[in-house]
């Protein structure tokens, strides 16, 4: 009697389609691919001012620090004024974090910084950049390692209809 | 003299299977890092830069993302926008939110994306329209730059 031979033969897929399907995907993928910058946000919690009689009676008002920004006829930053006392000219920012820094560490209260609230009355043509970087210079500055929380209560005086 | 004839025609095969996993995770690595997110549709904008923003870490229950151009013009879904026009697309969104289970509009995240070179007035009107919707949680969206 003959046996049927065991010799196992090895059986082999025709990739070529595969990898073609997949290269196509890769090449889209790759094309597509896109390095999005790390972004953050600046929180601002800005309600509709009700009319009087809805308003709720607020026991201790939050000290309000109006910062005013002027801008020249390109929209570039010009000065702060701080409560209308201008910030160092030479350093407007910086100026602004010192001048908060200052009047959150005058009365020495730690809950101080809770309460204070920065009002911006910025000239409606300023750019943007300078706005984010003043809110920026209110909001904190970097000690070393790590972030000296300033103000965090900001809200805009609405200029939007001086520009046209 | 008689030379060895090698008419032998057999298809040389390379082993393809370490190239096919590498290309595999290739494409499993774009995959993961595709973002067809809201950003990809207002390419132009450049966003200020700052050291402080903190990135969104816990997503809103419902957010609507608002880029803004210079000439203030919004570009909202991929759509382009006049600023004075944006009120009743807002109203839309609000609607939208209201079906998602989002009943108070005043926590529906309102993300500005607004070009470094937009005037601030324009900004500003732009917030005082989604105002005008009940929406006051505002998040000035920036680049993180490295100090």
């Amino acid at each position: 009697m003959r046996l049927r031979s065991t010799e196992t033969e090895e059986v082999k897929l025709n990739m070529t389609s595969m990898i073609d399907i997949v290269f196509q995907l890769l090449v889209f993928f790759v094309m597509t691919f896109k390095v999005v910058d790390y972004e953050g946000d600046f929180s601002i919690k800005m309600p509709v001012a009700g009319p009087p009689e809805e308003q709720q009676v607020i026991e201790e008002p939050p000290d309000t620090v109006l910062v005013k920004i002027t801008a020249d006829e390109a929209g570039d930053i010009t000065n702060i004024l701080i409560d209308d006392n201008p910030v160092d000219q030479n350093d407007l920012f910086g100026g602004l974090t010192r001048q908060i820094e200052l009047l959150l560490a005058g009365e020495g209260d730690p809950d101080l910084a809770v309460e204070t609230e920065v009002e911006f009355d910025i000239q409606p043509n300023l750019k943007y950049t300078y706005t984010v970087a003043a809110i920026e210079a209110v909001s904190g500055k970097i000690e070393g390692e790590s972030v000296k929380k300033l103000v965090s209560k900001i809200k805009f005086k609405d200029n939007s209809g001086g520009l046209e | 003299m008689k030379f060895k004839k090698t008419t032998s025609s057999e298809i040389l095969e390379g082993d393809l299977t370490p190239m096919i996993d590498m290309t595999f995770q290739l494409i499993a690595f774009f995959m993961l890092l595709i973002n067809f997110s809201e950003i990809d549709r207002a390419e132009q904008i450049t966003l200020p830069s700052s050291v402080l923003a903190i990135p969104p870490t816990t997503p809103p229950d419902y957010q609507i993302i608002l880029n803004l151009e210079p000439d203030a013009t919004v570009v909202f879904e991929g759509e382009r926008i006049e600023l004075d026009f944006i009120d009743r697309r807002l109203a839309q969104q609000v609607k939208a939110a209201t079906r998602e289970g989002v009943f108070d509009p005043a926590k529906i995240a309102v993300v500005i994306r607004a070009h470094q070179d937009t005037p601030t007035g324009k900004v500003q009107k732009l917030i005082g329209i989604c105002q005008a919707e009940k929406l006051e949680s505002f998040n000035l969206r920036v680049i993180n730059r490295v100090n």
